[in-house]
C-alpha cells in the first residue's frame, strides 16, 4: 500500500467479508438454538446463516488465491501460511484431545452408578453388541492410509512438473476419501447402538462423527486443490494450497488412527461383535 | 525483506510522508472493513471497555442486593425484567443470571479483548518492528467474532433459562447438569454458543500472535531482544491455542447433552459430571494465565520505562512466564479438590500449584530488582504498576493458600476464593489494563491525559477495590459460601462495607472517563516519547499516535539494549 512499501509483508485492504462471516456465524448459531428448541424460524434461519457463512468462505478462500496470483505471497507470506496452518492444526489437534478425554474417562472408570446402563464395565451393559473393528473399520483404515499415499504421489509428481499424475493422485485420494465416508455412514446406518442414550453411544458417534465431519471438510479442501490444478494454478516451486490441504489430510488420518486403536480395537475388547 | 535500513529510519519515513501516504479508509471502511492492527486495537478497546461497563454495573447490581442481609431488590428487579410479578424463585434465578453475566463478561468480553485484542494488537506488531500482523483479514474477524459472542450472550438475558425466569443462570463454569437438565431453556444455548463464538475469534487471534511474533520480528529482533510485553503474547496466544479447543469440545458436550440426548455428564447414562470440571478447568486454568500474563507484560515495560534500567533478570523474567505457561496446563484439578479427587490426586495437584509460586515470585522480585537503584518516576503508569505489584502479591500470596487441597476442602465456594480471584483479576489484571491505558494512551490517541485525575484515579480505585475485596477473605474464612444472594446477619457488617467500597471504586471509574474526556477536549499533543530515555521499545520511535501503515522500512535493531 501506498507506494512506499519496502518489505515483503502483505497488507491488505479494508474488507467487508470478515464481518459477514461473522453475522453469517452469529445467525446459524441463533438459529440452531431456535431449531433445538423448535421455536419459530428454526427451519429456516439456520441455513440461512449457514449459507451465508459458506458464501463467506468461498469469497475469502477466492480472495487469497487471486492474492496468489497477483504475487502478493512472497516467501515471507508464504511462510506466515505454513505457521499458520500447523498452528491451526495444533488446535484441532487439542479439540480431539477432548473428545478422547471422555472417551477414556467413561471406558477406563465406566460408572457403576448407572448400574443398568453401563455396570462397571465397557462396553457398557446396554450395548449388546459393537461393531467388528477387523470388518469396516479395518477397510476403512486401509483406504485412508492408501489415500495418504495417493496424496504425496500426487504431490511429488506436482513437485516434478508432472501434472498428469498429479491430478490422478489427487483423483484417487479424493474418491478414496468418499469412499471412507461412504462406508462410514454405512457403519452408522448399521450399528448395533443407538446415538446418545449412554456413554458408549455418546463417546462412539460424537468423536467418530467429528473425525468425519473433518474428513468432508477434507475431502472439499482437496476438490479445490484438484479444480484449481485444471485450472492451471500451482507450481512445482509455490502449491501451499495443496501443501495445506495435505497436512490437513494427513491429519484427520492420524486422528483416524487413534480413534481406531482406541475406540474401536481396545475399547471393544472382549465384547460380544455384531 | 529491506535488511539494509537503518533503526530510526521508519521514524523519519511516518513524517515524510504524513501528508502523501497516511490517508485512511472512509469511516465504514476504516471500522467496519479493517485490516489495519492499529485500528482493530481500538476497535476491541472501545468494545472491552462497553463490555466492562455492563459487566461492572452487573456486578454494582449483586453489590446493592448483598449490602444488607435479606432479598431487597431482586424481586423487584425481576418483576421489572420478566415483565411480571415475581415470584422468589424467578428472583433467584435472576441472582444466577446476574452472576453469570458477571464473570463472563469480564473474563471474555471484558479482560481478554482488552489486553490481547486491544493491547496485542496495538502494541506487539510495533514493539516487534513489524508493519501489521501476519494475517490482516484474519485479525478482522477475530475481533467481530467477539462482538457476536457478546450478542449471543446479550440474546440469552431475553429468553428462558429454565422455567423460572429468562436468562442464563448457570455460572461463568457452567458446570453439569445444572447447565444441562438443570436448566432448559434456550438462553442457555445461546449463552454456550456465545464461548463458542469468541472462543474461535480468539484461537484465530492466537494464532495470529504466534505467527507475527515467530515471524515478522525485524532484522535484529532475535527472540532474546523481544520486550517483555512480547514474549508475554506469545506465551499467551499459545495457552489460548492449547486450551480454547478442549473447551470447545466440553461445551459442545452440552449442547448434545442439551439437545441430541448424548449423556456425557448425564450419570444416569453412565456419564460423569465430574468429567465437564475437567474438561473446562483444563481450559480454565490456562485462562486465568490468559488473562494476566499479558498484565506481568505490561508491568515490565512500565517497571523498567520509570526506572530508566533495562528489567531486572530479563531472560529469567521471559522464562518465568513460560514456565507459569507450561506449568499451568498441568494443575487444573485444584479448582475441583471437593469434588471427590483421591488423596494422592490432591497431594499430587497441590504439589503442582505450589511451584507456580516460584516462577511468579520471579517476577515479583525482578520488577522489584527493577526499581532498585533505578531513578525513578512516579508517572500515573508507575503508580498503577507499583499498585498491581502490591495487589497481585495479595492475590498471589491467598493463591498458595488456597492450594493446599486440605484447606481448600474448607474455603472452596466461599467468599475467600472470590476475594483470591478479584485480587488476582479485578485488582491484578485490571490494574495492569489501566496501567498499560496510562501507559499507552497517549501513543495511541496523540493526546496527554490529565496526569493529576490519573493519580486521583489510582488512588480511588485503590481504596475502593480493596474496601470491597479485603473483607471477603473475612467473610470467606467464617464460612460465607459465594453466589447467594442472602446471608445470615453475622456476614452483615462486612458485606456493608464492601458495597461501600464498589461506591468509592464507580467513582473512580468515573474520573476514569471523565479524565479520558479530558484527553480528547483539552489533552496537549503527546510527543513520539512522552516518556523520556526510559522508553526504549519500538513504539516511541514513532509519531504519537503512529502513522497507519508503520515501518514501511523494517527498522533494524542493532544494540542488545531493547527490552
Amino acid at each position: 500500500m501506498a507506494g512506499t512499501k519496502n518489505h515483503d509483508y502483505h497488507i491488505l485492504p479494508p474488507d467487508i467479508v470478515p464481518l459477514l462471516s461473522t453475522i453469517g456465524a452469529l445467525t446459524f448459531t441463533s438459529g440452531m438454538v431456535l431449531m433445538m428448541h423448535k421455536l419459530p424460524g428454526g427451519h429456516v434461519v439456520p441455513w440461512l446463516g449457514l449459507a451465508l457463512l459458506l458464501a463467506c468462505m468461498f469469497q475469502w478462500f477466492t480472495k487469497i488465491v487471486h492474492e496468489a496470483h497477483a504475487g502478493d505471497h512472497t516467501p515471507v507470506v508464504q511462510l506466515h501460511q505454513r505457521y499458520g496452518m500447523i498452528l491451526f492444526i495444533a488446535s484441532e489437534v487439542m479439540f480431539f484431545v477432548g473428545w478422547f478425554w471422555a472417551f477414556f474417562d467413561f471406558s477406563l472408570f465406566p460408572s457403576k452408578i448407572a448400574a443398568e446402563v453401563v455396570g462397571g464395565q465397557w462396553p457398557p451393559k446396554a450395548i449388546e453388541a459393537v461393531i467388528n473393528a477387523w470388518d469396516l473399520p479395518l477397510l476403512n483404515t486401509l483406504i485412508l492410509l492408501c489415500s495418504g499415499t495417493t496424496l504425496t504421489w500426487s504431490h511429488h509428481a506436482l513437485i516434478h512438473g508432472d501434472r498428469d499424475s498429479a491430478k490422478k493422485g489427487l483423483w484417487l485420494t479424493i474418491i478414496l476419501g468418499v469412499l471412507f465416508t461412504s462406508i462410514q455412514a454405512y457403519e452408522y446406518i448399521h450399528a448395533p447402538f443407538p446415538f446418545g442414550k449412554n456413554t458408549y453411544g455418546s463417546a462412539f458417534y460424537m468423536a467418530t462423527g467429528f473425525h468425519g465431519f473433518h474428513v468432508i471438510v477434507g475431502t472439499i479442501f482437496l476438490l479445490v486443490c484438484l479444480k484449481r490444478m485444471y485450472n492451471g494454478d500451482f507450481t512445482p516451486r509455490q502449491h501451499f494450497g495443496f501443501e495445506a490441504a495435505a497436512w490437513y489430510w494427513h491429519f484427520v488420518d492420524v486422528v483416524w488412527l487413534f480413534l481406531f486403536v482406541c475406540i474401536y480395537v481396545w475399547g471393544n475388547w472382549g465384547a460380544v461383535i455384531e | 525483506m529491506a535488511t539494509t535500513a537503518e533503526t530510526f529510519q521508519a521514524h523519519g519515513d511516518a513524517h515524510d510522508h504524513a501528508h502523501d501516504h497516511d490517508h485512511k479508509p472512509a469511516f465504514f471502511a476504516r471500522w467496519f472493513m479493517s485490516t489495519n492492527h492499529k485500528d482493530i486495537g481500538t476497535l476491541y478497546l472501545i468494545f472491552a471497555i462497553f463490555a466492562g461497563i455492563i459487566g461492572g454495573a452487573v456486578s454494582g447490581l449483586m453489590r446493592l442486593e448483598l449490602e444488607q442481609p435479606g432479598i431487597q431488590y431482586l424481586t423487584l428487579w425481576a418483576t421489572w425484567f420478566d415483565g411480571k410479578p415475581a415470584e422468589m424463585n424467578t428472583a433467584l434465578h435472576l441472582w444466577n443470571v446476574l452472576i453469570t453475566a458477571h464473570g463472563l463478561i469480564m473474563v471474555f468480553f471484558m479482560v481478554m479483548p482488552a489486553i490481547i485484542g486491544g493491547f496485542g494488537n496495538w502494541f506487539v506488531p510495533i514493539m516487534i518492528g513489524a508493519p501489521d500482523m501476519a494475517f490482516p483479514r484474519m485479525n478482522n474477524i477475530s475481533f467481530w467474532l467477539t462482538v457476536a459472542g457478546f450478542c449471543s450472550l446479550m440474546f440469552s438475558a431475553f429468553v428462558p433459562g429454565d422455567t423460572t425466569g429468562l436468562g442464563a443462570g448457570i455460572g461463568w463454569t457452567a458446570y453439569a447438569p445444572l447447565s444441562t437438565y438443570g436448566s432448559s431453556g434456550p438462553a442457555v444455548d445461546f449463552a454456550i454458543f456465545s464461548l463458542h463464538l469468541a472462543g474461535a475469534g480468539s484461537i484465530m487471534g492466537a494464532i495470529n500472535f504466534i505467527t507475527t511474533i515467530l515471524n515478522m520480528r525485524a532484522p535484529g529482533m532475535t527472540l532474546h531482544k523481544m520486550p517483555l510485553f512480547v514474549w508475554s503474547v506469545l506465551v499467551t496466544a499459545f495457552l489460548l491455542l492449547l486450551a480454547l479447543p478442549v473447551l470447545a469440545a466440553a461445551i459442545t458436550m452440552l449442547i448434545t447433552d442439551r439437545n441430541f440426548g448424548t449423556t456425557f455428564f448425564d450419570a444416569s447414562g453412565g456419564g460423569d459430571p465430574v468429567l465437564y470440571q475437567h474438561l473446562f478447568w483444563f481450559f480454565g486454568h490456562p485462562e486465568v494465565y490468559i488473562m494476566i500474563l499479558p498484565g506481568f507484560g505490561i508491568i515490565s515495560q512500565i517497571i523498567s520505562t520509570f526506572s530508566k534500567k533495562p528489567v531486572f533478570g530479563y531472560l529469567g523474567m521471559a522464562y518465568a512466564m513460560v514456565a507459569i505457561g507450561v506449568v499451568g496446563f498441568i494443575v487444573w484439578a485444584h479448582h475441583m479438590y471437593t469434588t471427590g479427587l483421591s488423596v494422592n490426586t490432591k497431594m499430587y495437584f497441590t504439589a503442582a500449584t505450589m511451584v507456580i509460586a516460584v516462577p511468579t515470585g520471579i517476577k515479583i522480585f525482578s520488577w522489584i530488582a527493577t526499581m532498585w537503584g533505578g531513578s525513578l518516576s512516579f508517572k500515573a503508569p508507575m503508580v498503577w504498576a507499583i499498585g498491581f505489584i502490591f495487589l497481585f502479591t495479595v492475590g498471589g500470596v491467598t493463591g498458595v493458600v488456597l492450594s493446599n487441597g486440605g484447606i481448600d476442602d474448607n474455603l472452596q465456594d466461599t467468599y475467600y476464593v472470590v476475594a483470591h480471584f478479584h485480587y488476582v483479576l479485578s485488582l491484578g489484571a485490571v490494574t495492569s489494563l489501566f496501567a498499560g491505558f496510562y501507559y499507552w494512551f497517549p501513543k495511541m490517541s496523540g493526546k496527554m491525559y490529565s496526569e493529576l485525575l490519573a493519580h486521583i484515579h489510582f488512588w480511588v480505585f485503590f481504596v475502593g477495590v480493596n474496601l470491597i475485596f479485603f473483607p471477603m477473605h473475612f467473610l470467606g474464612a467464617q464460612g460465607m459460601p459465594r453466589r447467594y444472594p442472602d446471608y445470615p446477619a453475622a456476614y452483615e457488617h462486612w458485606n456493608h462495607v464492601a458495597t461501600d467500597g464498589y461506591k468509592i471504586m464507580a467513582v473512580s471509574v468515573l474520573i476514569f472517563f471523565i479524565n479520558i474526556a479530558y484527553a480528547f477536549i483539552a489533552g496537549k499533543k503527546a510527543e513520539d516519547n512522552y516518556w523520556g530515555e526510559g522508553a526504549t521499545t519500538l513504539e516511541w520511535t514513532l509519531s504519537s499516535p503512529p502513522p497507519f501503515h508503520q515501518f514501511e522500512t523494517l527498522p533494524v535493531i542493532e544494540d542488545a539494549h531493547h527490552h
